[in-house]
C-alpha cells in the first residue's frame, strides 16, 4: 500500500466510527457541539499519534504475552497528558468534555491501532496510521455533531444558521438523537456503498 | 446515612442517567453482544460483578495510595491497570474454583478490560462519592452500591436490547439498515422511553 493511501483510507474506506464501529462510545457521548467534537477529535488525534510512535519504537522490546499491559500503560500515559494539558490550557473544554478525557484510554480504537497497526509496522507508516485514524475519527465526529447542533439548537460552531423563528428539536440534543443520528448516518454509508458496487 | 440515599443512588444508576443509554458508556458489548438474550445474561452478570469488584477495589486505591501521596494525577493509569489485573485474576479464581461459571462467563471477560463502562464507573464514583467530602465509610459503601446498580443498569438494557434484536429478525428491515445500523435507531427509541425517567425527583 502506498504511503498515501496509509494515510486516507482512515478518512472513508476504513473510517474507524462508521465502517469499524470502533470507538462509539465518545463519538455519541461528546457530539452535542461542534466544538466538542474538535476538541475530542484533537486529544484522541494526539493519543494515537503519541502511543502509535511509542509502540512502533518498542515493539521488538516487548515479549508478546504482555504487549496489551504495555500498549495500555503508553496509551494511559499520553492521555494523562492530555488531561493534564486541557486542564491547564483549555479549561472549558475539559469540563464539558468531562469523563470522556480519561476514558480516551479504553477507546478501542487507539488499543486497536497499536495492536493491528504499529506492533507491526515501521515508524513512519505509524505515523501516517494515526494521522489517517485521528482525522478519520473527528471527520466522524464533527459530522455528527454538524447534524445534532444543527437541527437540536439551530447552531453551527455556535452561530446562528436558522433565524430566529427555527423551533429547536431538543431531542437531537439529548442522547436519543445521538443514537437515531448515528443510525441513520451508518445506514447512509450502507446505501452508499450498494450503489457504487451496482455502478462497478 | 439512609435508605432513602441508596434507593436514589441505585434508581438513579439503573434508570435515570443508565450508563449505556444516557451516559453513552460500554456501547461496544451493547452492540456487540446483543444478539441473543441468553449471552446477554452472561454477560451482565460477568460486568455486574467486574464493576462492583472495580468499585471497591480503585476506591482503596484512590483513597489510601493516590490521595495520601498527592498523586491523584495518575487516576486515570492507576484505575486502567487495576482494571485489567482485576479482570484476569478474577478470570482465573473462578477458572479454579467453578469450572461450570468459567464455561457460561469466561469468554465475556477478557471483553470487559476494554469496556469502557468499568473505568466510567471508577471515574464517576470518584467525582461523586469519594471527592464529594463523604465520610469514609459512606463514600465507601455508596461508591460499592453505585457500582453494582450501575451494572444493573447495563444488563438491563443489554438484556432488553437482545430480546428486542430476536424480534426484529422476524421483521422486514431495510437491507441497509441490517445489523448495527438498526441496533442505534433501537437504542435511539429506548433512551427515549427511558429518557421518560429523568423526570423522577428522588
Amino acid at each position: 500500500m502506498s504511503a498515501f493511501s496509509e494515510l486516507t483510507k482512515g478518512i472513508y474506506r476504513e473510517n474507524p466510527v462508521f465502517r469499524l464501529a470502533l470507538g462509539l462510545c465518545p463519538a455519541l457521548a461528546v457530539s452535542t457541539s461542534v466544538e466538542n467534537a474538535l476538541g475530542m477529535g484533537g486529544a484522541a488525534t494526539f493519543v494515537l499519534l503519541g502511543s502509535n510512535i511509542v509502540v512502533s519504537l518498542i515493539r521488538k522490546a516487548i515479549p508478546a504475552k504482555v504487549r496489551i499491559p504495555c500498549y495500555i500503560v503508553v496509551i494511559a500515559s499520553f492521555v494523562t497528558v492530555v488531561e493534564l494539558v486541557m486542564g491547564a490550557y483549555l479549561p472549558e473544554l475539559s469540563k464539558s468534555l468531562g469523563m470522556f478525557i480519561p476514558l480516551i484510554v479504553v477507546n478501542c480504537i487507539i488499543l486497536g491501532r497499536a495492536e493491528a497497526f504499529a506492533s507491526k509496522n515501521g515508524i513512519f507508516r505509524s505515523i501516517l496510521d494515526a494521522i489517517g485514524m485521528g482525522i478519520g475519527f473527528t471527520f466522524a465526529l464533527v459530522l455528527i455533531s454538524a447534524l445534532r447542533e444543527l437541527l437540536g439548537d439551530g447552531k453551527l460552531m455556535g452561530y446562528m444558521v436558522f433565524g430566529p423563528n427555527f423551533k429547536p428539536m431538543l431531542i437531537m440534543i439529548l442522547a436519543p438523537g445521538a443514537f437515531i443520528t448515528m443510525g441513520l448516518l451508518m445506514g447512509m454509508f450502507n446505501v452508499i456503498d450498494a450503489r457504487r458496487e451496482r455502478k462497478d | 446515612m439512609d435508605l432513602g440515599t441508596f434507593l436514589a443512588i441505585i434508581i438513579g444508576a439503573v434508570f435515570v442517567s443508565n450508563f449505556v443509554l444516557m451516559r453513552f458508556l460500554g456501547l461496544c458489548p451493547f452492540v456487540g453482544v446483543s444478539k441473543d438474550p441468553d449471552s446477554a445474561l452472561g454477560m451482565g452478570m460477568a460486568v455486574i460483578f467486574v464493576m462492583t469488584m472495580a468499585s471497591l477495589v480503585t476506591w482503596f486505591i484512590y483513597v489510601f495510595i493516590l490521595e495520601p501521596f498527592g498523586i491523584t494525577y495518575l487516576r486515570t493509569i492507576a484505575f486502567i491497570l487495576v482494571i485489567a489485573t482485576l479482570v484476569q485474576f478474577v478470570e482465573m479464581v473462578i477458572e479454579k474454583t467453578s469450572p461450570a461459571l468459567h464455561r457460561s462467563l469466561g469468554i465475556y471477560l477478557p471483553l470487559i478490560t476494554t469496556n469502557c463502562a468499568v473505568l466510567g464507573v471508577a471515574v464517576v464514583n470518584v467525582e461523586d462519592f469519594i471527592t464529594t467530602g463523604l465520610p469514609l465509610g459512606a463514600s465507601f459503601i455508596y461508591t460499592v452500591v453505585h457500582g453494582f446498580s450501575a451494572g444493573l443498569g447495563f444488563t438491563l438494557a443489554l438484556v432488553l436490547m437482545a430480546s428486542i434484536r430476536q424480534r426484529l429478525q422476524l421483521g422486514g428491515v431495510p437491507k441497509s439498515m441490517i445489523g448495527i445500523p438498526i441496533t442505534f435507531i433501537v437504542a435511539g427509541l429506548m433512551a427515549i422511553a427511558f429518557q421518560g425517567f429523568s423526570g423522577l425527583k428522588i
